[in-house]
């Protein structure tokens, strides 16, 4: 049986703006959530520029309970669910609580959190390492968190693939709802805007070093040079239609309509990377054409070698030029798990609204044959989007949403 | 001999700083009779008490008895003579 699995809430902080309505209102503008690092001082490194979710104050949306046992981002993530709650009507103890779940994706856990204790135990000892390190810095901890503080004791798990993990997570979120759960809380909020996060950052090699925020990131670009780390992301409330008819759910979003998911081959092989099969496997497990498809939402890693790959995954299966592409996250950054899941909430609002946001900052290399989505938005009927997210280490994702119908 | 007494008022700012405080349990209150779990403490914020506790009064004690005190009397009396309730 394949119930259709539906997105009845968002919940989104963005580095440009705090909630779906903000985040969605600065995107379409094009306004730049980029800028130099505050949260510590970045110049003694070479990349110093971050998309950091800004005006959050912990304690104006958490009781206190919460706050000496959680890192920054999964404070984020817990106030991403309470939105994405309210967002949807669900009241989560009018519902059976075995069927309601939590599965969220996570790059690298409460990284914040976890230096501020390494810094206690081996500069005071261990007798000053707070008690909540045994789970704050973990990867399940949001899933964790989210499901104690909204009474969901269905299935909860966590999907560790970096940049596809948003996706990831809510491919499983559908596959748990086909098995049996009415509601599951799914998509990434993550980062790691911290010393030792920020190293491990910087290890990967893919970071811009550029000061211009609106110079540093540039997929696409012929001066792309890698790129901007960010912080948040969206949580998503997804549900079985038929049970979110039942209750009474006021707004339906959209469909998750297709998820696909490969593995590069290993460094050094000539093999065709992952990308096409990815999105060619979420179409086919829509059961929809290429042509059907009405925006790609991409994974605009910035790096000229990953951007040859996707566009020419992208051409080889919708032809040149011929859908449009875009990647908002130029304006916010690259969120770690959290981005993939707040470009499936950019393509719910863009089914909406019938608009495509743009890709800001951005002068189309005429390497790439793509119609990519420049300066400003594009007004467009939107039936079905796709997107594309790809992970370091060889994740390569990809969901379909469409209309709700 | 007591040469470190930790009191209930000790003891009541010491939560609030290493566990924060439910919404719904006023701490100023008499709660020195009143079960952990009502006031929103697991055995985690006790064994974070219990740390905060050493540290700051440079005391020693049973940490798993200190986890499982099932009220701040009896928390009090295992830091302050190292005997469980």
């Amino acid at each position: 049986m394949t119930t259709p699995v539906v997105v009845t809430g968002i919940g989104v902080l963005a580095p440009n703006g705090l909630g779906a309505a903000d985040y969605w209102a600065a995107t379409l503008k094009g306004h730049n959530g980029i800028g130099r690092i505050t949260r510590f001082d970045p110049s003694p490194y070479p990349a110093r520029l971050a998309g950091e979710v800004p005006g959050f104050v912990a304690r104006e949306h958490l009781p206190s309970r919460l706050i000496p046992q959680t890192d920054h981002m999964t404070r984020l993530a817990l106030v991403a669910a309470e939105w994405a709650l309210a967002d949807a009507g669900v009241r989560p103890d009018e519902l059976a609580e075995f069927e309601m779940g939590v599965i969220t994706a996570s790059a690298s856990g409460g990284f914040e959190f976890g230096q501020n204790e390494l810094r206690n135990l081996w500069s005071k000892g261990s007798r000053y390492v707070s008690a909540y390190q045994s789970f704050a810095w973990f990867y399940a901890v949001n899933t964790g968190q989210i499901s104690i503080r909204h009474g969901m004791r269905g299935p909860g798990s966590v999907v560790v693939s970096d940049q596809a993990g948003g996706l990831d997570a809510v491919g499983q979120a559908r596959r748990q709802i086909r098995n049996g759960s009415k509601l599951i809380v799914s998509g990434g909020v993550d980062g790691s805007i911290c010393p030792w996060g920020w190293v491990a950052h910087l290890a990967t090699g893919r970071l811009s070093t550029s000061d211009e925020p609106d110079r540093a990131y540039l997929p696409f670009d012929t001066e792309a040079r890698g790129h901007v780390p960010g912080e948040g992301g969206a949580l998503l409330i997804l549900e079985d239609a038929e049970a979110a008819r039942i209750r009474g759910a006021r707004s339906v979003y959209g469909e998750i309509a297709g998820y696909g998911a490969t593995f590069d081959p290993k460094p050094g092989s000539d093999r065709e990377r992952g990308p096409r099969r990815a999105i060619e496997l979420a179409l086919t497990d829509a059961a929809m054409e290429p042509g059907e498809i009405d925006v790609v939402f991409a994974d605009a890693a910035a790096m000229p070698e990953r951007d040859r790959i996707e566009a020419a995954a992208i051409t080889a299966v919708f032809g040149p030029r011929a859908v449009p592409v875009t990647a908002p996250k130029t304006m916010v950054g690259r969120l770690c798990s959290g981005a993939a899941s707040l470009d499936i909430a950019a393509a719910l609002l863009s089914i909406r609204d019938g608009v495509v946001p743009p890709t800001t900052n951005v002068s189309l290399s005429v390497e790439y044959e793509l119609d990519l989505v420049l300066t400003k938005p594009r007004a467009s009927v939107v039936r079905a989007a796709l997107v594309v997210a790809c992970g370091h280490g060889g994740f390569n994702s990809a969901v379909v949403v469409r209309a709700p119908r | 001999m007591i040469e470190f007494e930790v009191t209930i008022e000790d003891l009541k700012r010491i939560l609030q700083e290493g566990a924060g405080a439910d919404e719904n349990v006023d701490l100023g209150g008499d709660i020195l009779d009143t079960e952990f779990e009502k006031l929103g403490y697991d055995s985690l914020a006790l064994l974070e008490t219990a740390a905060r506790v050493t540290r700051e009064f440079d005391i020693t004690f049973d940490d798993d008895a200190a986890s499982v005190a099932v009220t701040p009397r009896g928390l009090l009396k295992v830091v302050n003579d190292g005997t469980s309730e």
